[in-house]
């Protein structure tokens, strides 16, 4: 294996990693690949011995026989690992024009495409989260890259990385727990509130957007985050694979909500697995959107360990030309008095196709206990589909299980209604279109929403007659 | 008639000549309707249950349902019988439907905005601002209440709700011509005459088809002509005298066989 010299580090700007060295493996999957991006990160014994058991586990896994096609991925095509500062500076002249095009019409600044391209990074937000890190600082919060993580608290992350999603869940996993790099790391001690949305828009350097990032966040008793990551515009990767990793632990008491917007330039595999354990009187909540990525396959999870734990799923999947969103949510009850509510919406359009896999499993002793999953489905022409796939598995005599799905063409009565009032037929679908999904986008933070308002608008363009 | 009266006659006029409709499954509904609404005037087109006056209104709006197979629409001497309904609203047509459909998700207030806006291109357009507050005070007119501006278009309206809202839409797009169909049908007498009153006031001068199941609409608003539609055709047209003889004879009078 050649690795290329390291060169001594220039870059200045932003908040990164200071060790960002230009450092890159050949393409392909090794054990000696994985050993040395832990070496390379300079991890503890304990990291590395996860990560090579979780590649063994990687090259055992058979690929999913069910979900979207993967049948394009080729795991020898990609590179496993690529320093910030090489990945960073992709060239604005090689950004696709129809994703320049989308920037310059939903009205982005030009320094932020440049960062959403992976051109830049944007510098503007340094000093708000300079000045929002001083307060979680006192509060004792800790927001901070699971790289640095590792290396500043070990203790915790050992405690619980890997608790939740274990390497051996699927094929994804395990290799994101190979060679994961970047994501979030977040715990919040006890009692402690978090007032303002943690987002990872505040720490954006080029490890944020990775394609193998991992998330871990840690809820102690009778605390409350609200973490927001993704974007509503177009992210540009080279890369083809974006397999992360979120692990989500809410303790007793504590509230933790998650909002992600991901929208992948279309070359994109997208095959992320989220799971929360949420304990006694806890609250969690998943708030998940997906608009991009030429296939994505994606089931938030909520198990429900303790008494009285609450969980809620909004997911939101739009599906254009050539575009598969396989997506849903799952609701695991192991205690008595639990209660989860999954709402999915999904729309369709231009030849793109939507699945919903929703299951709810509630176990033998979780008495009291209730579910309820709506999955609603708008298709937009004759092009487009999408598919449901509700499941229920209930051991357990004392619940209430409530289901309703419905899968609906864009409706005529109200198109000609909005028409005869002079709007055009573009603009009465993107209407219905947005109000369909209002219920979701009315739960993002508003600088979110009206992007993907106009986002939406945008990707109804030619999509009509 | 010389060719250049009735070019003037047009300019002013809503004009449907010898209009042949029917639905998507091939049922033909009217056999040839003609009517010339002048701007400033009011028709009332009557009817029994079923003789095509709900399709007459639906077909002059553009609904794809309904397919013409032969006659025209102009408005103002334009030739609409092929655009699409967002084409004719925008050369001043407007229909009041019977039962307006519900949309989820989609603020009424929003969506007033931008119909006010396609509605007149060429002008400047309104800003967010001075349409809410002109509004909210045709909602006060309207005795809506304020929270309207938040409510979603006709979702969860009542039955008088949803007949006001359509009039308080007419009243904001000031289209030159509407059509008004069944807008007295579920309300109780305090609601009808509530509705007729509104109708009554608006401001701006627009020619009016008013279609009417029942004549009592008409005590409170006074049409300039009554046509009678049964089976797919106009059986009568008339003054106010004709509601007198339908509210004496019925429409028996003019049903054959």
């Amino acid at each position: 294996m050649k690795i290329e010299p390291i060169k001594k580090n220039n870059y200045k700007l932003g908040f990164s990693k200071p060790d960002t060295s230009i450092f890159k493996l050949p393409k392909g999957i090794n054990k000696k690949i994985v050993e040395t991006i832990s070496y390379y990160k300079n991890e503890p014994d304990w990291m590395r011995k996860f990560r090579l058991r979780a590649f063994e586990i990687f090259e055992n896994k058979m690929m999913p026989s069910w979900g979207a096609d993967l049948s394009g991925i080729n795991f020898r095509d990609f590179y496993y690992f690529i320093s910030p500062t090489d990945k960073k500076f992709n060239n604005w002249k090689d950004v696709p024009y129809d994703i320049k095009n989308t920037y310059e019409k939903i009205g982005i600044p030009q320094a932020e495409q440049k960062m959403l391209a992976g051109v830049g990074a944007q510098y503007d937000s340094e000093v708000i989260y300079n000045n929002l890190k001083k307060q979680w600082e006192k509060q004792g919060v800790i927001f901070c890259d699971p790289d640095t993580a590792v290396q500043k608290y070990p203790d915790i992350v050992k405690h619980y990385f890997g608790t939740v999603i274990g390497p051996e869940d699927n094929k994804f996993a395990a290799l994101n727990s190979a060679v994961w790099s970047g994501g979030s790391f977040i715990y919040v001690p006890k009692n402690v509130q978090v007032t303002i949305p943690l987002q990872a828009y505040f720490r954006i350097n080029s490890a944020s957007f990775g394609q193998f990032e991992r998330t871990l966040i840690i809820a102690e008793e009778r605390s409350c985050v609200h973490y927001i990551e993704g974007c509503s515009a177009p992210i540009y990767s080279k890369e083809s694979m974006h397999a992360g990793v979120v692990e989500i632990i809410v303790k007793k008491g504590a509230r933790v909500k998650y909002t992600t917007i991901q929208n992948w330039s279309n070359n994109v595999y997208n095959l992320v697995t989220k799971r929360m354990v949420i304990e006694e009187d806890g609250i969690g909540e998943w708030v998940d959107g997906n608009i991009g990525s030429k296939a994505t396959m994606k089931y938030p999870c909520l198990i429900l360990k303790g008494k009285g734990a609450k969980g809620e799923i909004l997911s939101l999947a739009f599906a254009s030309n050539g575009q598969h969103q396989d997506t849903g949510g799952k609701a695991i009850h192991l205690a008595p008095y639990t209660t989860s509510n999954i709402v999915a919406k999904s729309v369709s359009v231009k030849g793109g196709k939507s699945s919903f896999r929703g299951l709810v499993k509630i176990v033998k002793g979780a008495h009291n206990s209730r579910s309820y999953m709506r999955c609603n489905a708008l298709i937009l022409d004759k092009l487009s589909c999408a598919q449901t796939f509700p499941a229920h598995i209930v051991d357990e005599n004392n619940t209430i299980l409530e289901h309703e799905a419905t899968v609906s063409k864009i409706g005529e009565k109200q198109l000609f209604y909005l028409m005869s009032r002079g709007l055009s037929e573009q603009q009465a679908t993107s209407l219905i279109v947005n109000g369909f999904i209002e219920p979701i986008v009315k739960e993002l933070p508003l600088e979110y929403a009206v992007e993907l308002n106009r986002l939406i608008e945008l990707s109804m363009e030619g999509a009509i007659g | 008639m010389d060719l250049e009266f009735s070019a003037i006659m047009n300019k002013n006029s809503l004009v449907i000549s010898n209009l042949y409709v029917q639905t998507n499954d091939g049922k033909e509904i009217l056999h040839g309707v003609s009517l010339r609404i002048k701007k400033g005037e009011i028709h009332a087109i009557m009817g029994p249950n079923g003789s095509g006056k709900s399709t007459l209104a639906q077909a002059l709006m553009g609904n794809p349902n309904y397919i013409i197979t032969r006659g025209k629409i102009k408005i103002d001497g334009i030739d609409v019988t092929k655009l699409s309904p967002d084409k004719r609203a925008q050369y001043g047509l407007f229909l009041g439907f019977q039962d307006p459909v519900e949309i989820p998700g989609v603020n009424f207030g929003s969506f007033l905005r931008m119909a006010v806006n396609e509605n007149k291109k060429k002008e400047k357009r309104i800003s967010p601002i001075a349409f809410r507050k002109q509004l909210l005070e045709q909602a006060d007119v309207f005795a809506f209440k304020k929270d309207i501006l938040s409510r979603n278009l006709n979702e969860g309206f009542s039955g008088g709700e949803k007949k006001k809202s359509e009039i308080l839409q007419l009243s904001l797009l000031k289209p030159v011509y509407a059509i008004l169909d069944e807008p007295d049908s579920g309300l109780d007498i305090d609601g009808l005459k509530f509705i007729a009153r509104t109708i009554s006031s608006l401001s701006h001068k627009f020619g009016l088809a008013l279609i009417t199941h029942y004549q009592r609409i008409l005590k409170f608003i006074k049409p300039d002509f009554i046509h009678v539609l049964v089976d797919g055709k106009i059986a009568e047209t008339g003054d106010y005298v004709l509601v007198k003889k339908i509210e004496k004879k019925g429409y028996r009078q003019y049903i054959k066989n």
